[in-house]
């Protein structure tokens, strides 16, 4: 067994700058294949009977946090997996339920793989002798790309522990990491009831070291050219770079990679610009919340700064709002949208997401009853918390971001009975569901 | 010792009998869904707590140890 030190380069060269994870994917139309992959990335390491605590050390120094959206502190993830008792398992969680967001299946049809070395040197890490990678049934190019790149690392006579790549059902709560865990091991895709948490026990009861598929591309980053490298971009809280999906009105939508802490008006740019001036910014996707044009033009993308505006990254997902369009209503068609994804479990996300939908459609449409208001924060209120899992708090945190962003709409709602933009093309796009599938 | 009140969410189908037979401390919310006080339950009320989670038909309520200091509200 090879020993690879955890901050040593020997192939190739670590990339100045940016980008760090698209780096060898600049002159790629299609997926990077393995020689490319390789002429910079050592071939990982495999897991030994014990978790290999320097790999997670070089985690821990490089600060990493997961990039699904909770930006959880990877290394004492991957500690907590290895006090389980038991041989753990590894699952890269592809899902991407988030309509928002594309990063994570860009990443897997464009690098598999960066995400493939992320996943078997984060097993070998936390000592873990099976992958199993996710994606949405959907995510065509992802699935492909991940079964091309695992038959070429085989015809390369690489050695490497079982991959698994599982093709799951393109839900929004899909994604989460019980729901996820609960269909690995034969069940529906919908959340279960916590504890016990996957670290604990997790797949086929198992310590299980679950993460989203951006994650792990840092984390193989990491490994090759060591944490102080990864802290040249980034901030002290946050280091590192990240991938933000920006969509909505700008004129080159898609993924970019920018440092963390970079404006959002720099992403914005990244993106092409917008092409009306900027009404509002829908931050972390759709699970995420709106900011307002004067927060979105002093914004940086980092959750120090966000979090003083009441907001947050989530997955990296920007929607850009035009002035024109109607918040209301473009709140009213996501939270519609997201009652129709509840896994119908919890009587609070059930019925509260069913009544705030319903009730903010009736006002974004001049449908005014008296105390509508009252009612939608009130009901925000009583839904937070109250679900198995955090889907509610999404559509709660949406809606009161909508409530206070868009205040000025309301009130003329109330008195004019609609807007002006009630005719205009949505902005925020929505999946088309043909059936719905929890298996 | 103390205890906390739980639900499980997913087990939970709305009857409502525990809003009634411990009031204390469950009430129901607009579609009659328990909402649980955060208090940590002491000897008083005990007797109420269990009469709930045994009255629960689908078994959706149970008792859990208060952290200590976990005082709520």
């Amino acid at each position: 067994m090879q020993q690879i030190p955890a901050t040593e380069s020997r192939v190739g060269a670590a990339p100045h700058g940016l980008p760090r994870l698209l780096a060898s994917s600049r002159n790629h139309a299609h997926a990077v294949d393995l020689r490319t992959h390789r002429s910079t990335m050592q071939i990982p390491p495999l897991p030994q009977r014990r978790p290999r605590f320097d790999l997670i050390d070089a985690v821990d120094a490089a600060g990493l946090r997961g990039r699904g959206g909770g930006a959880f502190p990877t290394a004492t993830k991957m500690r907590a997996v290895t006090e389980g008792g038991r041989s753990p398992i590894l699952v890269v969680n592809g899902a991407e339920g988030e309509p928002a967001s594309s990063k994570d299946r860009m990443l897997m049809a464009r690098m598999p793989h960066l995400v493939i070395d992320g996943a078997l040197i984060g097993a070998a890490a936390v000592g873990a002798n099976e992958v199993i990678i996710c994606a949405e049934r959907t995510s065509i190019k992802a699935l492909n790309a991940l079964e091309v790149a695992v038959g070429e690392r085989v015809q390369a006579r690489e050695r490497f522990v079982p991959i698994r790549i599982v093709a799951i059902p393109p839900r929004f709560v899909a994604g989460e990491e019980s729901a996820l865990v609960h269909f690995l091991n034969g069940g529906e895709a919908k959340p279960t009831r916590v504890p016990p948490r996957v670290y604990q026990k997790g797949v086929k009861g198992r310590p299980t070291f679950l993460s989203n598929v951006e994650t792990f591309a840092h984390l193989a980053q990491i490994t090759q050219w060591g944490p102080s490298w990864f802290r040249q971009l980034g901030t002290d809280a946050e280091p590192g770079t990240m991938l933000a999906t920006v969509s909505g009105d700008v004129t080159r939508p898609g993924v970019c990679e920018m440092a963390i802490g970079t404006p959002l008006t720099d992403a914005i740019a990244n993106a092409g610009g917008t092409n009306s001036p900027i009404q509002a910014v829908l931050i972390g996707g759709y699970y995420g919340t709106w900011l307002g044009a004067a927060d979105a033009a002093a914004a940086t993308m980092s959750n120090a700064d966000l979090r003083s505006r009441d907001s947050g990254l989530g997955c990296g997902a920007v929607v850009v709002l035009p002035a024109g369009a109607c918040g209301l209503r473009e709140t009213a068609r996501v939270l519609t949208w997201m009652s129709t994804e509840s896994a119908g479990q919890c009587g609070p996300c059930v019925h509260g997401l069913g009544a705030l939908s319903s009730t903010l459609t009736a006002l974004a449409a001049g449908q005014i009853r008296p105390g509508m208001l009252d009612d939608l924060h009130r009901w925000a209120g009583l839904i937070d918390k109250r679900g198995a899992c955090s889907f509610p708090d999404g559509a709660a945190r949406l809606l009161r971001s909508a409530l206070q962003v868009f205040a000025g709409d309301i009130t003329l709602h109330l008195r004019h009975r609609s807007c002006s933009s009630a005719m205009a093309r949505p902005v925020l796009r929505l999946p088309k569901r043909e059936e719905v599938v929890w298996r | 010792m103390r205890y906390l009140l739980k639900v499980d969410p997913i087990a939970c189908d709305g009857r409502g009998i525990c809003a009634e037979l411990f009031p204390e401390r469950i009430d129901l919310d607009d579609w009659g869904f328990p909402i649980i006080d955060a208090t940590p339950i002491d000897g008083s009320l005990m007797s109420h707590a269990k009469r709930a989670i045994a009255a629960c038909p689908v078994l959706a309520l149970r008792l859990e140890h208060a952290p200590p200091g976990a005082v709520r509200r």
